[in-house]
């Protein structure tokens, strides 16, 4: 165990004492307990970062099922270390908003900073576990605790239904992940991520290879709310604020992302992974972007603008894995994605997570999150409104801020992509800058809807349930350091290139770095008359029109059939499921006897009929059979008229009459196949049986009195016929087929000289296979006590009395 | 004699299997009995017919029937005694409790409908 261990699960094993603070500490607010974490897991990452920037890694391993391959294996490279300074930098921010934003008289605040505690320790674990296993723990985790979280609000049922849906897309995926990692172990024989990548190459045309891929994409598509599993996201925004932002935002959603920057030097180099990453990504992209100008919830416009730009740094590392296929890194034009991807990335948790916290100083502040309620708030709330200008310009991709930076490089990939001449991209490749342009602009509408919609125009007051104000200092000292950041890389961008971009590419891109070597990241704010430039400043122009024209064409999506609606098959599928199967179950569990009955002679007949013919084992053997005497005949024929007759009989006395009447002639039987202790018993258990069925049947109350013939059924005779039929002929092929002489030749000659004893069968029963007597015993004196119990023992009448 | 044997013991099993599948649990408890008779007859009949004396040393015998299938019959006699004792009282109290035998007026009520 060692202190990345530590630091990783710190937050898991801090989560204990938060209920102690809130008890302990009822006048402060719990979040200041929390606070000093994140703040110190942030501080301990950062002081890894030179020794990162010099290519180094940190792996720590601490045993758990070593016999398993399965043990904790931390490591700390480019990637990880960017996303663990974005989980416990984004966090601090977060638990600080959230000490203003949820009040303490009236939330439940213990179960909150555990929930939020226990997923930011899981989201380390994820993105610092070498071992998939682990990461696969700490996956679901991330999934338990966001579920939690979403349904933090637990009395109100869209939190309930929010969160059951966000744990039933994304714990699917996760299963599906789980698969994937168990079919690179089968390919590889290591759940280690290192090992596997180092394997890549081998694997590459292993039959298993293709589904290890689609099931490990399905995890991160569903994780990273990707076409079409995206619908839970909008959802998940019933969590209080402080978590969408966090979870829905800047962390979670982008485990996802993670996972496919980690496995792209195991999978890039294959064309169904480039197709479907980068053609899902940029599908979600225009999706998100389009229906994201149809919410009317501050926080409904963000998660789909979440989702769509989840989709733009999906559709980065889609691209960016199609660097893996060209040689020279010096000329390797395609590399350029995957800085943008991580860029994006940066920029995205920055200015999303600044543009929440603004929603949800309006939310806090007025009331509401409905556009059409609010409207002219910037002279109330001047530092929130600046706030959300610069995050929604930065949002559109707009100089002089980050966003406008990420989205030329953006651009700039997406049109290299023309360029390559590998998987068909010759012909197909146009596609990606004509969607990725249109998305843009659609982009670019809802920021300014976001913006405009929520603080110019015509002030409501009658619309809103309080007064609007500024928000606390507190609440706007987190939104305002993200935006800093925001300005800050938009006018600097080089700061991170070295530290954070270039590590966490050679983490994704491995094999094109000769040793020693790295990448040469440099982000430039001008760049020159490109056709990226014209293509921003289109996005301007067609966004700016469209945005002034919005109300003539929103109601092209009036247009868009409801019922075709991801959100409605979804629904549906979950209603259909449950009635489906509760049609299925009521069908065949019909709660009587008789068919239980049918379903189990049904499959005796069906299995052994097909055993039979199957192993061609029905064999007549007419050689080693004893000669049949007149007796025989008679008394053969006495069952068989005895036991037909009685499925004719009218009265119950007859029918007991013939059963004991064919149980004696059984005892007879036993006679003549000379078996004296079987006839004796026999004869005399039939005579209790008989009597004990008269006993019962006969003293009988008199109702239901009336006494009708069996009703003929044809599936009854078939199913009984069949019966007969299967023991007849497992009976006669089991005679026939004699593999070898019984053991009875032992008991012959031991039963005197060893048990002393001239009666076989009793010296079987009492000396050589006793124990069978003594728990036959046990049975009887069950069955006597049972009977006894059945009789006395009435607590129905006691309670009645 | 085994192979008519088979065929006794297979028309057996067959009412037994239509008494079960019928409505009355009396018939039911009949068909039981009817079962355990066949099944009895099968073990006898697989450890192979009249192959010599009855299993008492004292009779000085060149061959013995085997004594192995007898003992397992023995006991099955008896356990299916003490089932079918049980079942019949369980039958009968349910008679009185319910003022029914038949199975299917026998149903339990879901708590969901």
């Amino acid at each position: 165990m060692s202190y990345l261990h530590l630091a990783i699960i710190s937050p898991l094993l801090f989560s204990v004492f938060i209920p102690i603070f809130y008890k302990k500490f009822i006048r402060i607010h719990t979040g200041w307990f929390v606070l000093p974490l994140p703040i110190l897991l942030f501080i301990y990452f950062l002081s890894t970062i030179p020794k990162i920037t010099n290519r180094q890694t940190v792996t720590e391993t601490f045993n758990w099922i070593p016999s398993l391959g399965v043990n904790f294996t931390a490591k700390v490279d480019g990637l990880g270390l960017l996303f663990a300074l974005l989980i416990t930098g984004i966090g601090a921010l977060v638990v600080f908003y959230s000490i203003y934003y949820l009040a303490k008289e009236k939330e439940r605040l213990n179960t909150f900073y555990v929930y939020l505690l226990l997923f930011m320790g899981a989201m380390l674990g994820v993105v610092l576990s070498d071992n998939l296993i682990v990461m696969y723990a700490f996956w679901e985790l991330t999934s338990f605790s966001s579920f939690l979280l979403i349904g933090y609000w637990h009395e109100r049922e869209k939190s309930r239904y929010g969160a059951q849906k966000s744990m039933l897309i994304t714990v699917f995926g996760g299963l599906a992940m789980l698969g994937g990692i168990i079919l690179l172990y089968i390919m590889t024989g290591t759940f280690s991520i290192t090992e596997i990548v180092a394997q890549s190459g081998d694997i590459f045309h292993h039959s298993l290879f293709l589904p290890a891929l689609i099931c490990v994409l399905l995890g991160a598509f569903t994780k990273s709310a990707q076409f079409p599993f995206y619908i839970w996201l909008p959802d998940a925004m019933e969590a209080p604020t402080p978590v969408s932002a966090y979870l829905h935002s800047a962390t979670m959603v982008k485990a996802g992302i993670y996972l496919v920057a980690r496995l792209t030097p195991v999978f890039g180099a294959s064309s169904v992974w480039f197709w479907l990453v980068a053609g899902v990504g940029i599908i979600t992209l225009i999706w998100g972007s389009v229906f994201a100008i149809r919410q009317t919830d501050l926080k409904g416009i963000l998660a789909f603008s979440t989702v769509s730009q989840l989709g733009l740094i999906m559709s980065l590392l889609g691209v960016g894995s199609a660097a893996l296929h060209y040689e020279a890194l010096s000329e390797n034009i395609f590399t350029v994605a995957i800085t943008a991807a991580i860029f994006h990335l940066i920029n995205h948790a920055t200015f999303k997570g600044s543009l929440f916290m603004a929603a949800g100083i309006v939310d806090h502040e007025t009331g509401t999150r409905d556009i059409r309620k609010l409207g002219g708030l910037m002279p109330f709330m001047p530092i929130t409104f600046t706030i959300s200008i610069i995050g929604a310009f930065s949002m559109a991709g707009l100089p002089p801020f980050n966003g406008f930076l990420s989205k030329e490089m953006f651009f700039t990939a997406m049109v290299r992509v023309t360029q390559m001449d590998i998987f068909n991209l010759e012909t197909l490749g146009i596609l990606f800058p004509v969607i990725a342009w249109v998305a843009s602009v659609f982009t670019f509408i809802y920021s300014m809807i976001l913006v405009f919609k929520t603080f110019t125009g015509k002030y409501q007051p009658e619309k809103l349930d309080k007064k609007p104000h500024e928000a606390p200092l507190g609440m706007l000292i987190p939104p305002v350091i993200l935006i800093s950041l925001v300005v800050i890389f938009g006018f600097f961008p080089n700061l991170l290139s070295e530290s954070l971009i270039s590590p966490a590419m050679a983490a994704i891109l491995p094999s094109l770095l000769n040793a020693g070597g790295e990448f040469v990241v440099h982000i430039s704010f001008w760049h020159g008359f490109t056709i990226e430039l014209f293509m921003t400043l289109g996005v301007i122009l067609l966004g700016i029109t469209l945005y002034k024209t919005l109300p003539k064409w929103k109601r092209m999506y009036d247009l868009v059939p409801e019922k075709l609606s991801l959100f409605r098959f979804y629904d549906r599928l979950l209603e259909w499921s449950q009635s489906g199967s509760y049609k299925v179950t009521n069908k065949y569990m019909t709660g009587s006897i008789h068919s239980y009955l049918v379903y189990i002679l049904a499959f005796f007949i069906f299995s052994l009929t097909v055993t039979l013919f199957w192993k061609d084992a029905f064999k007549l053997d007419t050689g080693n059979v004893s000669s049949i005497g007149i007796y025989e005949w008679v008394l053969a024929i006495f069952v068989v008229v005895g036991s037909i007759s009685i499925l004719f009989i009218k009265s119950r006395m007859t029918s007991i009459i013939l059963l004991g009447a064919v149980g004696y002639t059984v005892s007879l039987f036993y006679v003549l196949f000379r078996a004296p202790d079987l006839a004796l018993t026999q004869l005399v258990i039939e005579t209790i049986s008989v009597a004990l069925f008269l006993v019962c049947f006969y003293h009988l109350p008199k109702l239901q009195r009336y006494e009708t013939r069996m009703r003929f059924k044809l599936t009854n005779a078939l199913i009984s016929v069949g019966v007969g039929a299967v023991v007849t002929a497992i009976a006669l092929s089991a005679h026939g087929n004699k593999l070898f002489e019984a053991i009875s030749k032992y008991y012959v000659e031991n039963t005197y000289e060893k048990a002393a004893g001239q009666n076989m069968v009793n010296v079987i029963l009492v000396d050589f296979r006793g124990f069978d007597t003594l728990f036959e015993i046990t049975v009887l004196a069950i069955a006597s006590l049972g009977i006894y119990g059945m009789i006395k023992l009435r607590l129905n009448r006691r309670k009645e009395s | 004699m085994e192979i008519l044997m088979a065929f006794v013991i297979g028309i057996l099993f067959m009412s037994a299997t239509y008494l079960m599948l019928s409505k009355s649990l009396l018939r039911i408890i009949i068909g039981t009995g009817l079962l355990s008779h066949g099944a009895h007859l099968l073990i006898l009949t697989m450890g192979g017919l009249k192959r010599g004396s009855a299993p008492l040393l004292g009779e000085h015998a060149e061959h013995y029937t085997d004594p192995l299938p007898q003992a397992l019959i023995l006991t099955a006699i008896v356990i299916s005694f003490g089932v079918t004792a049980f079942f019949l009282v369980l039958a009968y109290r349910s008679y009185q409790e319910l003022g029914t035998d038949n199975v299917e007026d026998m149903k339990g009520t879901e708590p969901n409908d």
